[in-house]
């Protein structure tokens, strides 16, 4: 027993020996984004490496504020996630729910073809895109261009696809024989039922929409539509550029996300991971 | 009125039928009980019943209206499904008033018919749980309700104590006789115990591959199977088979020589004499082969396993070979495997069928 014991605590350091390390390497970049937003730029661009945090975050801040008024390009960025975000959910799992639980004709045709589009790289998409969007709905640096071409999602809709196929079909059967409507057993039944996948898919949307730097680049480039990635993005080009500033915003964009990873990460692990196990 | 019709029902996946013309009336207020083996068509009828199901071809009345094409929600009926079909994330009381409550039904008539149903199923304690939080008694019992909370014409119920075990079993077979006397609705049963089958039924409805064998009441279709089928599958242990040939008819009496016990002749009552040496198989329920001693009508065999189960014991014969015996004893008796014992078929109690399975009367 005791032999035991022992061999699974080596077992547990050898483990840790290997993980912390990783561990740490991982954080370094966020750390040093860290450091390097409170820190004048002649400090970052020093010899001496310096790893603890100074005082001129809100300093830094300031310039960065007064350079891009990022407050605002924060706003931007959160509407359009928020909107995206809650849209996409919307009709994925509805295009999820019809075609996991109604047969129709076509249907396999219908899923390859999501699934192929799975397959298709961004760039090839987004030439045609930029020029149906801006060119010939001349829709450039408007909400409407921002967040409705990126809302069909063929992940989400297979994602949620899957979710629903595994439920119990009885569950839907039992509701209609109850003389429930269709609308009322997805509203009712089905969304509740799928309430993990949909954080987690909530979760990705967020953060595919939080992230997206090239298609808000090439659709808004008026300052008062822009979002936080391109605005800060837009900084590289000039001669004069606070890269102190560049942090802060670097931090400010990176934060929310680590907030809400951590506090929704059990039913994130929950939807990613269900239907795994019995 | 709760009775149900179906005329030439068929039903197809494909080129494949499943169902092939099914016909059969059932009457208001009836229990009757669908059996077959795995894959017959008999929960496929029921949830073709049910409007989960579409009809290929035929039609289906419930009470005076032809439903064929009618949505599940408005046929009248309701259904018990094996795995429950409990909502989860629904208290005991949301799960029973879940259809009311989306239909637009009153809240004070929706509480009442709760209220109604909790106290029929004694679930007034339990309204506030969740499905997880109940037994898999306690959960069927909610599913009853929800199918009582609806006043249906007709209840279906889809093999709903398969997942409880023996002896909760037991309790819900007495639970469901009682609600049938109770509420004197029609219920349609699918199930493949043979015991729920004989307990339950008005009328039971055989089916093979598709196709309704024989419609009957439970002793009508032990005592009185129209082919080999039937007489095969009701019954437990099933009735034994024993192949022969037929030989002199005399008297209204068909003499059958069983080739595979020893050439014992025994004469059958049977109203059309039969070629000699016309194929037959010989159908013996085990309660009526007889243990005693050498006659007519008599083979000696050779016991290879004995079931003991107090009242009764089961003597298992040739269990290796086409043809096994099975002797039921009433009594307590000390047989063991590897004795001799002598078998007698009464010819009153036999059962004669020919080569291809229908009933030789």
């Amino acid at each position: 027993m005791k032999s035991r014991s022992r061999t699974v605590l080596l077992r547990s350091l050898a483990l840790h020996a290997v993980i912390v390390p990783l561990a740490l390497l991982w954080l370094l970049p966020i750390w040093m984004m860290i450091v390097f937003a409170s820190m004048e730029d002649s400090a970052i661009f020093s010899a001496e490496v310096q790893l603890w945090p100074g005082d001129r975050f809100i300093e830094n801040f300031h310039e960065l504020q007064a350079e891009l008024d990022f407050v605002r390009t924060i706003v931007v960025s959160v509407v359009v996630a928020v909107i995206y975000t809650a849209a996409s959910v919307v009709l994925t799992s509805m295009a999820g729910w019809a075609l996991a639980r109604y047969r129709f004709h076509g249907r396999g045709l219908v899923v390859s073809i999501i699934l192929g589009t799975m397959t298709l790289p961004y760039f090839v998409v987004v030439i045609p895109q930029f020029i149906m969007v801006a060119r010939d709905f001349g829709l450039s640096n408007t909400w409407i261009a921002l967040i409705v071409p990126p809302l069909f999602n063929s992940l989400g809709v297979l994602f949620m696809r899957q979710a629903f196929t595994m439920m119990p079909a009885d569950l839907f059967d039992a509701a209609r024989i109850d003389g429930v409507s269709e609308w009322q057993i997805f509203r009712h039944v089905a969304l509740p039922l799928a309430r993990p996948m949909l954080a987690a898919l909530s979760i990705i949307l967020f953060l595919h929409s939080w992230n997206n730097y090239l298609w808000p680049l090439l659709i808004s480039n008026d300052r008062s539509m822009m979002t936080a990635p391109v605005a800060l993005g837009s900084l590289f080009g000039l001669l004069d550029v606070s890269w102190g500033g560049v942090m802060v915003g670097s931090v400010l964009l990176t934060a929310p996300m680590l907030v809400v990873f951590i506090f929704m990460q059990r039913f994130f692990m929950a939807g990613i991971t269900a239907g795994a196990v019995k | 009125m709760g009775s149900v019709s179906l005329e030439g029902v068929s039903k197809s996946f494909g080129a494949i039928k499943v169902i092939h013309g099914a016909d059969l009336d059932i009457q208001d207020g009836e229990f009757v009980v669908f059996v077959g083996p795995s894959g017959c068509g008999k929960s496929t009828l029921l949830r073709m019943i049910a409007g989960l199901e579409s009809i290929s071809h035929g039609s289906l009345r419930i009470g005076d209206r032809l439903v064929t094409d009618v949505e599940p929600g408005d046929r009248g009926i309701s259904m018990v499904f094996q795995s429950y079909a409990l909502y989860p994330h629904m208290d005991v009381t949301e799960n029973l008033s879940f259809g009311l409550r989306m239909n637009g039904n009153k809240a004070a008539d929706t509480s009442e018919r709760v209220r109604g149903a909790a106290s029929v199923l004694q679930l007034d304690s339990l309204l506030a749980r969740l499905p997880k939080q109940l037994s898999g008694g306690q959960r069927q019992r909610v599913a009853i309700g929800r199918s009582i909370v609806r006043k249906p014409q007709v209840f279906l119920f889809d093999e709903p104590l398969s997942n409880l075990d023996a002896e909760l079993r037991v309790q819900m077979r007495v639970e469901i006789a009682r609600l049938h006397h109770e509420l004197g609705a029609t219920m349609i049963y699918v199930t493949h115990d043979q015991t729920e089958a004989m307990t339950l039924a008005d009328r039971i409805v055989v089916l093979r591959a598709g196709h309704i064998e024989q419609v009957g009441t439970p002793l009508a279709l032990y005592t009185d199977p129209d082919n080999q089928f039937v007489a095969g599958f009701i019954g437990s242990p099933r009735m034994n088979f024993l192949t022969g040939e037929a030989r002199g008819h005399v008297d209204g009496r068909q003499a059958v020589v069983l080739s595979g016990q020893g050439d014992a002749v025994v004469e059958v009552a049977l109203s059309q004499p039969l070629p000699s040496g016309t194929p037959v198989s010989l159908g013996l329920r085990p309660e009526h082969a007889q243990v005693g001693s050498p006659g007519p009508g008599t083979f000696t065999t050779t016991i290879d396993v004995v079931e003991y189960l107090g009242a009764t014991s089961y003597l298992y014969s040739g269990t290796t070979t086409k043809e096994p015996l099975i002797v039921a004893r009433q009594g307590v008796h000390t047989d063991r495997a590897g004795d001799q014992v002598v078998v007698g078929v009464p010819p009153d109690k036999a059962i004669l069928f020919a080569a291809d399975g229908t009933r030789l009367r």
